[in-house]
């Protein structure tokens, strides 16, 4: 584990000092801030206009009309940007060669790994926390339900780890970051709708391929139920990948 | 200090490293000499524990590079070839990460870092943009980095390559300077280099060690002959027989030029005073008469160019 600091400082560093990251940044809080503010438009004219009629005002509510969707889009956008944040993490030190330090300074693979897999996370956090404000906003206006808020972006972190170590993963079998980047889209794209083959194939395999789906296990986030076994197989996504990638370094012990 | 054992590299099917057994002693300055691609890169390499060997051992202060990677890598300051470094990072941001990297301590990291940017005499672009400098200081960066935390081992691939002359020279002398109280193993293909910098030079070629020794061994072991070069202006067939029949003289070659000619003789005789006689009493025009040392690059070339020989005969 050693060095997982010493990487964590040096990739955050490098992330803040990219142009990549501001792109992806001002990208992501203008889609964001677009989705939020169509939802919610959309929630306040319905609202209008049940205003008038008692039985349709009854089916509405904020978690349904704008939490579920914000949080949904959010993770869509995350799902086109994170690769992007994640694309460089290994293939740019191969290319340029300085993964030859990494390699050969008294710090562990694991360190390594760590090191990058949590200073991407924490840097998706921030872009999460940066639209912390229009959760404020609907204060303003309403009473929003905090706790589901909360279970919404616990859902997401989840989500940004799970993408994150897959992209790192991606970004371990490459030098050339274009790959790193189609791989994981590509990768994170079929997990996310893998489920939707579910009515075509058997009700065994549908049901492992509806369990497979990272949509599944985050529409339950998106709607404020907190399941354990959601978080679970998040969790064990995450660390299936930050594993695969380790044993991808490693392999050059025994590879020609 | 650094013993290395039958160590074997394959890339696939291409055989980088066969074979090579080398020690490298305490206090030691130790060149690898070889043309590209001979395998130098790829020993160091398996030394800094970058990349496992696919059979032999490497062992470095008694540890082996496999199985105690880490202690390893502790001890040893590493300068890879062509310098890949951090083109984003501002040189102290760089050296600060490669000072944590190595365990330097936070409270000593500071003065660490002013230390051997004084002694690479980086100073003055500590807060540039790696990116934004010129090769001969980017190499020096990475000189900087291989110096951090005072490491017992030094190895440097290629230090000297892309630098200006001027920064050659203060690179050379830095190196011995350093060499004082260091092992160093630096590798390179340029010869005066090495036998200015180098205690003993392993000469490598087509992954094997082709010879092992001091500069000046070397340049003795391996001039069994003599050669004079003489011009003399007389018939050609004639002075050849004539020269031949000089007692000491083994062979004497006519070389390109209208009346020049190389004569090998056996070794420890100056026969020059008996040819210029020869010449003179055959009433031909002695024009130069000097006696041919064999420079390294000529014993690397013979060495180089002998292997090659020997591998096609086979």
């Amino acid at each position: 584990m050693k060095g997982i600091y010493v990487v964590y400082r040096k990739e955050l560093y490098r992330f803040f000092a990219s142009p990549i990251f501001y792109v992806v940044a001002f990208i992501f809080l203008a889609l964001v801030g677009y989705f939020f503010y169509s939802s919610v438009a959309y929630y306040s004219l319905l609202s209008f206009q049940a205003g008038r009629t008692p039985f349709l005002s009854e089916q509405l509510n904020l978690t349904d009309m704008v939490l579920e969707p914000f949080f949904g889009s959010i993770s869509v956008v995350l799902l086109l940007m994170v690769p992007l944040i994640t694309m460089r993490l290994f293939a740019e030190e191969k290319k340029t060669g300085t993964v030859e330090f990494l390699f050969t300074y008294p710090i562990s693979d694991r360190g390594t790994v760590l090191g990058k897999f949590t200073a991407g996370v924490s840097v998706l956090a921030l872009l999460l926390a940066a639209t912390l404000p229009a959760m404020f906003l609907l204060e303003a206006f309403t009473n929003p339900p905090w706790p589901t808020i909360m279970g919404g972006y616990l859902g997401l972190l989840l989500t940004c780890s799970a993408f994150v170590s897959l992209g790192l993963f991606a970004s371990s079998l490459t030098q050339n970051q274009i790959i790193a980047a189609a791989l994981a889209f590509g990768a994170l794209l079929l997990l996310w709708i893998i489920g939707w083959a579910e009515t075509l194939v058997g009700p065994t395999l549908g049901s492992f391929l509806k369990y497979l789906s990272l949509l599944t296990h985050f529409d339950n986030f998106a709607r404020g139920i907190l399941d354990s076994r959601d978080v679970f197989f998040y969790l064990l996504f995450t660390l299936f990948f930050l594993f695969s990638t380790l044993r991808i370094l490693e392999s050059r012990h025994w590879r020609g | 200090m650094i013993e290395v054992d039958n160590l074997t590299k394959l890339y696939g099917s291409l055989v980088a490293l066969r074979q090579v057994s080398f020690r490298v002693d305490q206090g030691e300055i130790v060149g690898f000499l070889g043309p590209n691609g001979a395998g130098k890169t790829t020993a160091l390499r398996i030394l800094t524990c970058f990349m496992p060997p696919t059979s032999g051992t490497a062992r470095v202060a008694g540890l082996d590079c496999q199985q105690h990677s880490l202690e390893v890598r502790g001890k040893i300051g590493y300068l890879p070839e062509n310098v890949p470094l951090y083109l984003d990072m501002t040189t102290r941001r760089f050296l600060s990460f490669a000072a944590a990297a190595k365990g330097v301590s936070r409270s000593r990291s500071g003065q660490e870092i002013e230390r051997v940017m004084e002694v690479c005499t980086i100073t003055s672009v500590a807060e540039r943009l790696i990116g934004h400098l010129s090769k001969g200081y980017r190499q020096r960066i990475g000189i900087a980095q291989a110096l951090l935390n005072d490491p017992a081992i030094l190895i440097l691939d290629e230090p000297t390559i892309g630098l200006d002359p001027s920064q050659i020279v203060e690179i050379r002398s830095l190196i011995k300077q350093l060499g004082a109280e260091r092992t160093i193993i630096l590798s390179s293909h340029i010869i005066p280099e090495v036998s200015q910098i180098c205690q003993r030079i392993l000469i490598i070629n087509n992954g094997q060690i082709v010879a092992t020794d001091t500069p000046a061994n070397l340049t003795a072991q391996l001039q069994r002959n003599l050669q004079v070069y003489l011009e003399v202006e007389g018939p050609r067939a004639e002075v050849v027989q004539k020269l031949e029949a000089v007692t000491g003289v083994l062979e004497v070659k006519p070389t390109d030029g209208e009346s020049s000619y190389l004569i090998e003789t056996s070794r420890g005789e100056d026969l020059r005073p008996e040819l210029a006689r020869t010449v003179v009493e055959s009433g031909w025009q002695l024009r130069a008469l000097t006696l041919q040392d064999m420079s390294l690059e000529e014993i690397f070339m013979q060495l180089v160019t002998d292997e090659e020989a020997g591998k096609e005969q086979k």
